[in-house]
């Protein structure tokens, strides 16, 4: 039931055939949306011709403002307008912290891991921040679009945790969108590049972005993205080259350190607009009205700017260089580099660039729009409007996954940038006679101490049959997806007996929260419950449909016998029958017992697809 | 359906020898994951997608194992040996352990001298040379091999793992130095 729906050359599907799929860019400082039209890949604009959407959304008592309003209330009503909840999410409080950055905002004290922010439409967390802006982008590209969309693909940092990739799922779900893929911002970038150009070789990405740094490696042949490394910082970006120019008209200016929320707004804002000045100016006139009325008036130029960063641009070079190591390579072996994000528009930032890898950074694509772009490319691949064969990526995982053993250290069970989705599994033992439950701990991170790593989840093994300390045999295995989602199982072995525990690691958010917010959300906008989940299963329903119909047309006469297609094409008419009722979980169930029956034909495919595409590969076998 | 209890050299239709052409690894690796990864069935049913993750992370993990000289060998000698292969044991080797130790202790020191990078980068340098010498002797030894080849490759890869450990240990001070620079 491959869903892949090939065209022959040159003629395109029919446009009703097409599914909508939109490439949506989340960032901390502007958000885009994305999509393939004509076969060429673009950003959307507004209905006032703006492709850049602030990321910032204002809370009143009566409405939710999202954009370009928000950010110019931002200073009027600092307490309820958020902006850079990117740098939230997924983060607990003492997270936020540890960030060390002071936040304008005011924080809910409640007994959850995650943080809400006090507003005056009510404490709001940052993944329902983010699906605020996810949904207004989404209803951007379904208005240019003129339907609705079966899906989008997100980007992330490719430096983003488990946590933080969890909760930008929940957003959108939380939006209403089906999440095709969860992108890495930087691969998304090469995408959009390795597309347009011939460009097989090695190729590094600096995506610095409004509040996160990646460094991404990629070996680009024939079509096939693969990720050799990749590394970064998730909490330095624009926002921080801000702050260091704010922190220095502080110190010029004599503002104490305990300004207002206004008064840090303001700052910040001037520090920004005399950062993006300096991207062509050498020197930057500075006016600033002071908290006690009187005005300031100052210069920054470029030197001095330059001084200032150049401790930040230096963390993001040695995790180049890390990033190197890990791909095995030296700087020298790189073709190019390619600039991703606002901050990448700095020329201090370009040139040290370029003195490490040694060759002048490429920036033909507008360095706020790329990921967007190749979020969009990726997008309709997915979705099927395009071949097959057209291209491939293969993603690593930024940082390590592991257990907690003995004595508080980690075990590391998948390193970092390994290729993803990977399934990795380690045997573990009872340390005590007749133990019979066993509590683990599953962290990410680099450092050998469980302190310094990130806790992810914990769950406890019961039932394991009482035998002497070391007898026991617990299979512990790791398996992460293609959007870097991890999912946990323990097994024991020995005994026949199995224990047996899944988890997915649930941070903060729990389901039943998320279900609660989605209620309240459609409460407001007027929409029934139970009316979209009918909807989602006959979309789901639809799609298996659909899916077999093309496989059946394709090879059901070679793959299966008369009796075989019978039971496939019985199941097929069920699931058609039921999907035109109006009982969502009699539908579910049909689109399963659709699935069930098909197993063997699936697989059958599957194994002919193997076959075919190494049958041109047996003749070299003894070169 | 991928087979997935065949060997990691059936999967890639390579010959089950030490000696791996890599550009015909890594390009069969390609048409694999080209056919079965989950982004060819993103909007396929889930248990179809189940599948597909399934044999993907297999032959990623097939992937990992060929193509790193420890993984492979390890593997290999695992395979002749029907699994009942054993390296938990240490090697016996006085010489080598000398060696490691000696170097190790050059690698503790590296932070003294007067351009640690460079005291790094010779070390890294020696672990390399130590690290072909003993592939080379692997690949002689793990054509055909013999019980006797197979006990003298036991050996050889006790030793690998070692060499590959310090030099995790050495990339990683490098890694250090860089972000104190």
């Amino acid at each position: 039931m491959s869903l892949l729906q090939i065209s022959e050359p040159g003629q395109a599907a029919a446009p009703h055939q097409q599914r909508l799929a939109a490439g949506i860019d989340l960032g901390t400082t502007n958000s885009l949306v994305a999509t393939v039209r004509s076969g060429t890949a673009d950003t959307l604009p507004d209905h006032e011709g703006r492709h850049l959407l602030p990321s910032v959304v204002r809370f009143t008592e009566d409405a939710v403002i999202v954009g370009e309003e928000a950010k110019s209330a931002a200073a009027d009503d600092p307490l309820s307008t958020v902006s850079s909840v990117k740098r939230l999410i997924g983060r607990g409080l003492n997270d936020i912290a540890r960030l060390g950055a002071r936040l304008p905002y005011e924080f809910a004290q409640e007994d959850t891991a995650v943080p809400r922010i006090r507003t005056r439409r009510g404490d709001v967390s940052p993944v329902e921040v983010s699906a605020e802006i996810l949904e207004v982008l989404a209803r951007r590209a379904e208005s240019v679009l003129g339907g609705e969309l079966s899906g989008v693909v997100i980007t992330v940092p490719a430096y983003f945790d488990e946590v933080q990739r969890q909760a930008t799922k929940d957003a959108a779900r939380l939006a209403g969108l089906e999440v095709l893929r969860l992108l890495n911002e930087p691969t998304a970038a090469a995408l959009a590049y390795g597309l347009d150009k011939d460009a097989d070789g090695i190729h590094a990405v600096y995506d610095l972005g409004g509040g996160t740094f990646d460094i991404s490696i990629l070996h680009l042949r024939r079509g096939v993205f693969e990720v050799l490394a990749t590394g970064g910082d998730s909490a330095l970006g624009g926002d921080d080259l801000d702050r260091v120019v704010a922190r220095w008209i502080m110190e010029q200016a004599g503002i104490e350190d305990d300004a207002s929320h206004a008064v840090q707004r303001r700052l910040l804002g001037a520090a920004c607009a005399a950062k993006e000045a300096l991207s062509t100016a050498d020197r930057v006139p500075l006016h600033l009205a002071l908290p006690n009325g009187h005005r300031w008036e100052g210069e920054l130029d470029r030197t001095t700017f330059d001084d200032l960063i150049d401790p930040l641009i230096s963390k993001t070079v040695a995790a180049c260089r890390r990033c190197l190591r890990d791909a095995g390579l030296r700087s020298a072996e790189v073709k190019d580099v390619v600039m991703v994000g606002g901050s990448t528009r700095v020329p201090r930032v370009r040139e040290r660039v370029g003195e490490l890898f040694g060759t002048v950074p490429l920036v033909d694509i507008d360095p706020d729009r790329v990921v967007a772009i190749g979020a969009a490319l990726q997008a309709d691949v997915l979705v099927g409007n395009k071949g097959a064969d057209e291209m491939l990526l293969l993603d690593v995982i930024p940082l390590s996954l592991g257990l907690e053993t003995m004595g508080g250290l980690v075990e590391k069970i998948v390193p970092r940038n390994t290729t993803i989705p990977v399934a990795r599994a380690q045997e573990f033992t009872t340390f005590k006679d007749g133990q019979t439950a066993m509590s683990l701990h599953v962290l990410q991170g680099e450092r050998e101490l469980v302190s310094d790593c990130r806790s992810l989840a914990r769950f406890e093994l019961r039932g394991i049959p009482p035998m002497v300390a070391g007898a026991a045999r617990i299979l512990v295995s790791f398996e992460v997806d293609a959007d870097g989602l991890l999912s946990v199982t323990a097994v024991e072995k020995s005994s026949g007996v199995k224990a047996q525990v899944e988890v997915k690691p649930s941070y903060g958010l729990t389901d039943a929260e998320i279900e609660r917010m989605l209620r309240d959300s459609m409460a407001n906008a007027g929409e029934d419950l139970e009316a979209r989940r009918l909807r989602e299963q006959q979309v789901e329903a639809h799609r298996a449909i659909e899916a077999l119909r093309a496989a059946l047309a394709a090879d059901g006469d070679a793959l299966l016998d008369a009796s075989e297609r019978r039971r496939v094409e019985d199941a097929l008419v069920h699931l058609e029958l039921t999907a035109g009722g109006e009982d969502p979980n009699a539908i579910k169930l049909a689109t399963e017992e659709l699935e069930k029956t098909c197993g063997f034909y699936v697989e059958r495919r599957m194994n002919r697809g193997i076959l075919a595409a190494m049958a041109g590969q047996k003749v070299e076998e003894f070169e | 359906m991928l087979d997935f209890s065949q060997n990691y050299f059936a999967l890639f239709g390579l010959p089950m020898r030490y000696r791996v052409n890599g550009s015909l690894l890594a390009e069969r690796y390609r048409v694999l994951q080209g056919t079965l990864h989950p982004d060819r069935f993103a909007a396929a049913g889930d248990r179809e997608k189940r599948l597909s993750l399934q044999a993907s992370a297999h032959v990623n993990q097939a992937y990992q194992t060929l193509r790193d000289p420890l993984e492979r060998a390890r593997y290999l000698v695992s395979l002749h040996l029907d699994g009942s292969a054993d390296e938990k044991e240490a090697t016996r080797d006085m010489g080598f352990l000398m060696e490691q130790m000696e170097l190790r202790e050059a690698l503790s020191g590296v932070k003294d001298r007067p351009d640690p990078h460079i005291a790094v980068g010779d070390i890294l340098d020696r672990l390399s040379g130590q690290a072909d010498a003993l592939v080379q002797g692997l690949e002689d030894l793990l054509d055909q091999p013999s019980a006797q080849d197979l006990e003298a490759a036991r050996e050889l890869v006790r030793k690998l793992q070692f060499v590959s450990k310090c030099r995790v240990e050495a990339e990683d001070l490098e890694a250090e130095l860089d972000e104190l620079s």
